[in-house]
């Protein structure tokens, strides 16, 4: 099927598979390999993509399903070479070890602020309950989301 | 003439942000299964769906005519590529049983997910699709998945051993045997508990992913995986292989989470080797996470029984240990080892006198266990430290009081323990008080009194965990002395570039801890040097040739030193020439900020920058000094290094629901001297929600057929960040005597404290209730069961209307 997608503010026009995925559609057909895969059952949350401004879960979408949306990568969140505020708050605040998880928690975090910008450390911990993290015990990933809305 | 030097007066010790990051941050970091391999061949393995059958018939036709398809092979069909079975390092005993493990099986699956066929397909969905094609008929046999049913050899999972037991460990003290017998005899106390390790997933959130890409002219071949050991997966793929060593090249790109699960040699790594040199094709397989969940390493799996004698005072004077311990189907890289690594631990961070430890391990048709975080560690610290509280409550005195009771003393340092090691240094009680005041200790029992009275619906408990960790693996005469295969030495080399920039590079092989971030700030500090002006090579065995890797919290305490070692060699010789060009006296110089100066003329200096070109020239060096500014050391260190700490976790317990809150969580650790405390605190943070997790959340559940009911991350409970809380830290620092840094190790340090915390904290919330013990984990269900089954059938306790 013939599918029309921006993906980080480019158009890709692209012929797919009604079965592909959209993280397969990202990660082999546009070669954006930062959205990672970490299950097969729509747990983790390491793939999580925007779509039109909103975090989902790229296994959980076809990727004809995303015909004329916006979509957003971690490939497209820092620009002209600055991090975003969000990536920022997660090197400063060792929001991140092997850093798996990190791209689709990035892009969850971004999206719950969006929501609410100024969430309680119980509202994160719920905004993130999508998103598993092997490493961190999530202590600094929740800091660095807190220090991201307070524009620390 | 003062220098100014704007750099913090040390690097090492400050909060440096990670140089990892911005790579990890924006998905520019590559992971193995990121990697663009153009003609690759995708491998899918079909898995055994039974614990235990013999295979009759492997029928691949309908695979092989599947579209893509350019190859299946079932285990008969692969005998002829392994020189060697897949290997086990550590044969603990003489008299080890290890039964032939082959990547694809012959004859018989002995576990779910047991591979038994192979597939090569030109897309990885093509070779899944074909995986379904392929007609295996099996002769299921009863599974084996109890570990005392195990034992009795009831059922005997490989038959030419004739038995399920693999091994028999002991740690006897000489002249400890009959004296024991009379200590418990004539102990005013005693206790006997039997603790369950349950098996746990270790989950790191990258899948495994293995590639193999051939040069078929050649002659090379390298291998790509999600490895935590690089150096030990060249040399154990070479043997097992018969490739030649020195034409295998393997290297990690970014590797997302070990945890001990990628501390092996994987079938799968075997498989992508063997058949890329055989099709002379790149090679690569992606593990899904359902795979993951049987065909990964499995932690934990032990029967503990525990036994402590103490005096009328609560001096604790005999510990008997008795272990059975789940080896799975096979013997992995260093499953047998693994209880043999907790085995010093059993009196944890007491003055104890007498031990008696001994493991039976048995074979189940389960998957291998292997090396979790912490690796027989936890499960020692855990047996103790439930232990101690057990006999404080029998005693009817505060565990705190009979933990400061039996501490070894400060002043007891170095101390060399009854089973012959030596503890480098600690302070105990010192971080025991600290955790205690920030848990305000005292204020929680205060609390206790009003809140856990009859009828209470929500029991306040407060639980601790002191602990002793074992880490900095390994002096190689040490682990001789344990049987295992290879040494514990770390390699490390500093290259002073002729422009004074610096490589370094490691025999390490981080995959989450920052190692290129730490090890900067070791050689800036050494060196004089910016951080930002080193590099880190590691994890490539064409670029860092020696090496033992990352796992047992080894990296820092032997890698590290290394690194620091290596920067002195580098002085010294920089020295020789600086005092040739000098023309003074190498005993006048001395090295600071980066350059040498004349004592007593400091406007005679020489940067370092200035030697490392002129090292580069060679033209005016001292004569016989080789042209280059260099050093290689391979450092085994002289001991372990033993870090230590207390955990103290508040909880409630909502009795009528059985679900449990933690209220608090305070962790006091002490790792000796803090390169960097930032990535000391992530270490901490990540370790205890993963102890945590295994009190509260994780247990591999199996049914009685060996099937694994929780394979997915759907089901299998690794914590949100809604499930846990929030940390509360603190550090002592007493460095270890047995290294120039004073360095001990950290990685593993939370895992090891948790469990026993959150576990005493909870059975000191219910011991008012007669519970005594909750099994791990302690999910509502469990805890709500465990106060069923203590209440005395009493129609009014409990109950407050």
């Amino acid at each position: 099927m013939k599918i029309s997608v921006t993906v980080n503010g480019t158009v890709h026009e692209s012929d797919v598979e009604p079965r592909t995925l959209l993280v397969h559609y990202i990660r082999e057909a546009l070669a954006l390999t930062g959205t990672n895969i970490g299950c097969d059952t729509s747990s983790c949350g390491a793939c999580s993509v925007h779509i039109d401004g909103e975090a989902v879960k790229s296994c959980t979408v076809l990727a004809v399903q995303a015909d004329g949306a916006q979509v957003t990568t971690i490939e497209g969140m820092a620009t002209d070479g600055v991090l975003h505020p969000m990536q920022q708050a997660f090197m400063e605040n060792h929001g991140l070890q092997c850093g798996y998880c990190t791209p689709g928690m990035v892009m969850a975090a971004t999206s719950l602020l969006k929501e609410n910008p100024h969430p309680s450390e119980e509202e994160v911990r719920i905004g993130l309950e999508g998103n598993l993290c092997r490493c961190t015990g999530y202590h600094n990933i929740v800091k660095s989301v807190l220090a991201c809305a307070a524009g620390d | 003439m003062t220098v100014i030097d704007d750099r913090p007066a040390t690097v090492l010790g400050s909060r440096m942000l990670r140089r990892e990051d911005p790579a990890l941050l924006t998905g520019e970091a590559k992971y193995t299964n990121d990697l663009n391999l153009p003609g690759a061949l995708h491998l899918a393995l079909a898995r055994s769906p039974y614990a235990h059958a013999r295979i009759l018939s492997v029928d691949l036709s309908a695979a092989l005519a599947a579209p893509g398809v350019v190859a299946a092979y079932s285990g008969a069909d692969l005998t002829g590529l392994w020189a060697a079975p897949m290997p086990c390092a550590w044969p603990v005993t003489a008299d080890m049983k290890n039964p032939a493990h082959y990547p694809v099986a012959v004859g018989k699956a002995a576990y779910v997910g047991d591979a038994v066929a192979v597939v090569l397909a030109t897309s990885e969905v093509a070779a899944r699709d074909a995986i379904e094609l392929i007609d295996v008929q099996y002769e299921p046999l009863p599974a084996v998945v109890d570990l005392e049913d195990a034992l009795s050899d009831r059922i005997v999972i490989h038959d030419e051993l004739g038995t399920n037991k693999s091994y028999q460990w002991d740690l006897k003290i000489e002249g400890h045997d009959g004296a024991i017998d009379e200590a418990f005899a004539a102990a005013a106390y005693t206790v006997k508990d039997r603790y369950i390790q349950q098996r746990l997933l270790p989950m790191a959130m990258e899948p495994r992913a293995v590639a193999a890409v051939p040069q078929p002219f050649g002659g090379d071949i390298t291998l790509y995986s999600s490895t935590q050991v690089p150096h030990i997966l060249k040399i154990m793929s070479a043997i097992t292989l018969g490739i030649p060593e020195h034409q295998l090249r393997v290297t990690t790109p970014a590797v997302g989470g070990g945890f001990g699960s990628k501390l092996n040699v994987y079938a799968e790594e075997l498989l992508c080797l063997a058949l890329a040199r055989k099709h002379k094709l790149p090679v690569r397989w992606n593990e899904e996470r359902g795979e993951n969940a049987v065909a990964t390493i499995h932690g934990r799996g032990q029967i503990q029984d525990m036994e402590l004698a103490a005096d009328a005072d609560g001096k604790i004077i005999a510990v008997r240990v008795r272990i059975l311990g789940d080896m799975g189907a096979y013997l992995q890289l260093v499953t047998p080892g693994i209880p043999i690594l907790g085995a010093f631990l059993y009196a944890g961070v007491y003055d104890i006198p007498m031990y008696d430890f001994s493991c039976t391990s048995v074979f189940t048709t389960l998957t291998p266990t292997d090396a979790y975080r912490g690796a027989g560690r936890p499960e020692a610290t855990y047996a103790i430290e439930r232990a101690v509280d057990s006999l404080a409550h029998k005693m009817g005195i505060d565990p705190m009081d009979l933990r400061e009771r039996n501490f070894i003393r400060k002043d007891q340092f170095p101390y060399t323990a009854m089973t012959g090691l030596t503890y480098d240094s600690g302070d105990h009680l010192a971080a025991a008080q600290m955790a205690a005041g920030l848990a305000d200790y005292a204020g929680v029992r205060a609390r206790q009194a009003t809140q856990n009275v009859p009828g209470a619906t929500k029991r306040l408990g407060i639980g601790q965990a002191s602990y002793f960790e074992m880490c900095g693996l390994a002096p190689s005469r040490v682990l001789a002395s344990l049987n295992y295969s290879a040494g514990g030495w770390e390699a490390a080399t500093v290259r002073v570039l002729p422009t004074n920039k610096i490589q370094v590079v490691t025999g390490t092989a981080p995959h989450g801890q920052g190692h290129e971030t730490s090890w900067s700030m070791i050689v800036a500090d050494k060196l004089g040097v910016a951080p930002e002006d080193i590099d880190v090579l590691h994890s490539d065995t064409a670029i860092a040739p020696l090496g033992l890797d990352t796992y047992g919290s080894r990296s820092l305490a032997v890698g590290g030193v290394a690194i620091a070692m290596a920067c002195d060699k580098v002085i010294d010789k920089a020295k020789k020439i600086a005092a040739h060009q000098l023309e003074a006296n190498e005993d006048d110089l001395e090295f600071a900020g980066g350059a040498f100066t004349v004592k007593g003329s400091p406007d005679k200096s020489m940067p370092l920058a200035a030697i490392a070109f002129a090292a580069f020239t060679a033209h005016d060096l001292p004569d016989g000094l080789e042209p280059n500014l260099e050093a290689h050391v391979t450092y085994d260190p002289p001991n372990f290094s033993w870090p230590f700490g207390t955990h103290i976790c508040t909880v409630e317990v909502d009795v009528e629901t059985g679900h449990v809150k933690v209220l608090q969580y305070v962790a006091v650790d002490d790792c000796g001297t803090q390169v960097n405390p930032m990535i000391v605190e992530g270490q901490v943070h990540g370790g205890v929600i993963q102890g945590l997790a295994q009190a509260l959340f994780e247990v591999a559940e199996y049914d009685t057929d060996g099937n694994l009911r929780n394979a997915s991350l759907a089901e299998y409970l690794v914590p949100a960040a809604s499930d846990v809380p929030s940390l509360t830290l603190g550090h002592t620092i007493t460095p270890s005597p047995t290294n120039q840094l004073g360095v001990k190790g950290i990685g593993e340090a939370g895992t090891i404290g948790a469990a026993p915390a959150v576990i005493n904290a909870i059975v000191d919330a219910l011991s008012g209730l007669g519970v005594d013990d909750v099994l791990m984990p302690a999910s509502p269900q469990t805890v709500w069961a465990t106060i069923q089954a203590a209440i005395p059938k009493t129609p009014s306790n409990g109950d407050s209307k």
